[in-house]
């Protein structure tokens, strides 16, 4: 039996003296300064923290609380994660810390807790930083920071509407053989895509998913386990992870994300190139986010993605199959299982069980996840038995 | 456009005792961030810690109110209902000169180009004035 036996240790500790009431304080104030004392007391630089794992933050952060305190500490960590076990957090903590060194997703882990007694409770459920410094201003959704990057990607790089709007064409077009598609049934020519509304500039409507209700699951197994049990199993062959920030304002690029980092990690586990992917299930919550990941994963030039989707066939019977099922684009997005769809349609054309698409013997697919402002990336390489 | 964004009905920004200054300021026209004492990195969003150094030694300076546009979007669907009656406007990254980058609203102009230059144009909007941003003219 494997084990984390001395796989890893506590090398600092910080604690914050217990007050009744805090006053003028925010939870991300108070993360800071415990990290502070802990990171120090470790002897290490902030920099040197790549591995995050934070508690829920009831009534001031919502969603995306790993990339939001990783944000405010001006840290860029490889593993990051909520771990929301109530006064069991702080071991679920240490032992997913320590198990995530021993796999060699990351080196230092900054494990904190942190919380403020205030006398006058937050006017706004939602304090963190995007909610005060970006919606005054008339930004507010999701669309807003993608157009931004979009925007930046044609003015530096020189593509067109059309380039973006292929992508969209592809997931609609992939979206016909695959009956569960909220799209199947009604595919979407370029002049489609270009003639639907626009949103946010350059993006328009059907470059951006549909909401839709839906559900995705995976059971997770050793790989001694997975022989004696009847389904074919998929192996995870690597995996990677990348944060760099949360409000799209703070992002370090805006036409290169952290998934390149994470797909190539996730490709140096596995031990194998791009070429070598025989299903591209790319996250693509818009068309730029598309667009950057083939760049991002060096499939072409930086800036050349247009260039990219005309040469090749991006169908279940093409040189380049992307999003067999669809994509998000084309098979709806079930708000956060969505990206877990791209995980699901890359295990079946696996086991070969992509019916009426499936693709010929594929053996390796890569699966990439994003969220926020393109700022939190995870990847996967998958391979067939 | 003359659209009357001091009479709409807007979210404010949610203000913490950190951030509190910024808003103060801003209140009168000025835009101010910190500046971190020990690095000397000029940091937005303001926060208890500089995020290069984690020094708590973060003061106030103001900004030169000069930047340049490094991306922008007109906004002709508004995340929030409750611009609407503003649409489409403009928003957009601004690369201040000390160089942090944020968010902000950009005055309609024509051509308006990634690389603009940008200055500084305090605007009442919803009652409270807030830094935006216009073109800059010479």
């Amino acid at each position: 039996m494997r084990s984390l036996r001395r796989k890893a240790a506590i090398a600092g500790i910080g604690e914050l003296k217990p007050q009744r009431r805090t006053s003028g304080r925010t939870t991300l104030d108070m993360i800071a300064e415990v990290s502070r004392l802990a990171v120090m007391d470790a002897g290490l630089e902030p920099g040197a923290i790549d591995g995050l794992l934070v508690g829920p933050q009831v009534g001031e952060t919502p969603q995306h609380v790993p990339a939001t305190v990783a944000e405010y500490l001006g840290l860029k960590p490889t593993m990051a994660n909520v771990v929301d076990l109530g006064g069991a957090s702080g071991a679920g903590m240490v032992w997913r810390a320590a198990a995530a060194v021993a796999a060699g997703m990351c080196e230092a882990v900054l494990c904190v807790l942190a919380n403020t007694r205030e006398d006058v409770p937050a006017r706004s459920t939602n304090r963190n930083p995007i909610r005060e410094f970006d919606v005054p201003f008339g930004a507010s959704g999701a669309n807003v920071s993608y157009a931004l990057l979009m925007q930046a990607h044609m003015a530096i790089y020189g593509s067109t509407a059309e380039d973006f709007a292929r992508i969209a064409v592809w997931a609609r077009a992939n979206a016909q053989v695959n009956p569960d598609a909220i799209f199947h049934g009604r595919p979407a020519t370029l002049d489609d895509v270009l003639a639907s509304p626009m949103i946010a500039s350059p993006l328009h409507l059907l470059e951006i998913v549909m909401p839709v209700a839906g559900g995705d699951a995976l059971v997770i197994v050793s790989a001694d386990r997975a022989k004696s049990l009847r389904g074919q199993p998929v192996y995870v062959l690597g995996g990677g992870e990348k944060v760099t920030h949360r409000a799209v304002s703070q992002a370090p690029s805006l036409t290169s994300g952290p998934l390149k980092p994470a797909m190539a990690r996730a490709l140096d586990q596995a031990g194998l190139p791009a070429a070598e992917m025989d299903l591209l299930s790319l996250y693509d919550c818009y068309t730029i986010m598309v667009a950057t990941t083939i760049e991002d994963l060096g499939l072409c030039a930086p800036g050349q993605f247009g260039q990219w989707v005309r040469d090749h066939d991006l169908g279940f019977t093409g040189d380049r199959p992307v999003n067999t099922h669809g994509g998000q684009l084309g098979f709806g997005q079930p708000d956060l299982a969505g990206g877990m769809t791209h995980i699901v349609e890359a295990v079946r054309q696996l086991r070969g069980s992509a019916h009426g698409r499936q693709i010929r013997n594929p053996r390796y697919a890569l699966a990439t996840g994003n969220g926020a402002t393109m700022s939190e990336a995870t990847a996967l390489v998958l391979g067939a038995a | 456009m003359t659209i009357d964004l001091d009479g709409l009905a807007l979210p404010g920004p949610t203000i913490t005792a950190v951030t509190a200054p910024f808003w103060q300021a801003a209140a009168l026209g000025k835009l101010i961030i910190q500046r971190c004492g020990d690095c000397r990195s000029y940091v937005f969003y303001p926060r208890a810690l500089c995020p290069r150094c984690w020094s708590s030694r973060l003061g106030w300076v103001e900004a030169s109110g000069r930047g340049t546009l490094k991306s922008y979007s007109r906004i002709h669907k508004p995340g929030h209902p409750a611009w609407e009656p503003a649409a489409p406007y403009i928003v957009g990254l601004v690369e201040l000169e000390e160089s942090p980058t944020m968010l902000s609203f950009i005055h309609a102009a024509e051509n308006i180009a990634i690389g603009d230059c940008l200055e500084l144009s305090p605007t009442r909007f919803g009652g409270r004035t807030l830094p935006a941003f216009r073109k800059t003219t010479d």
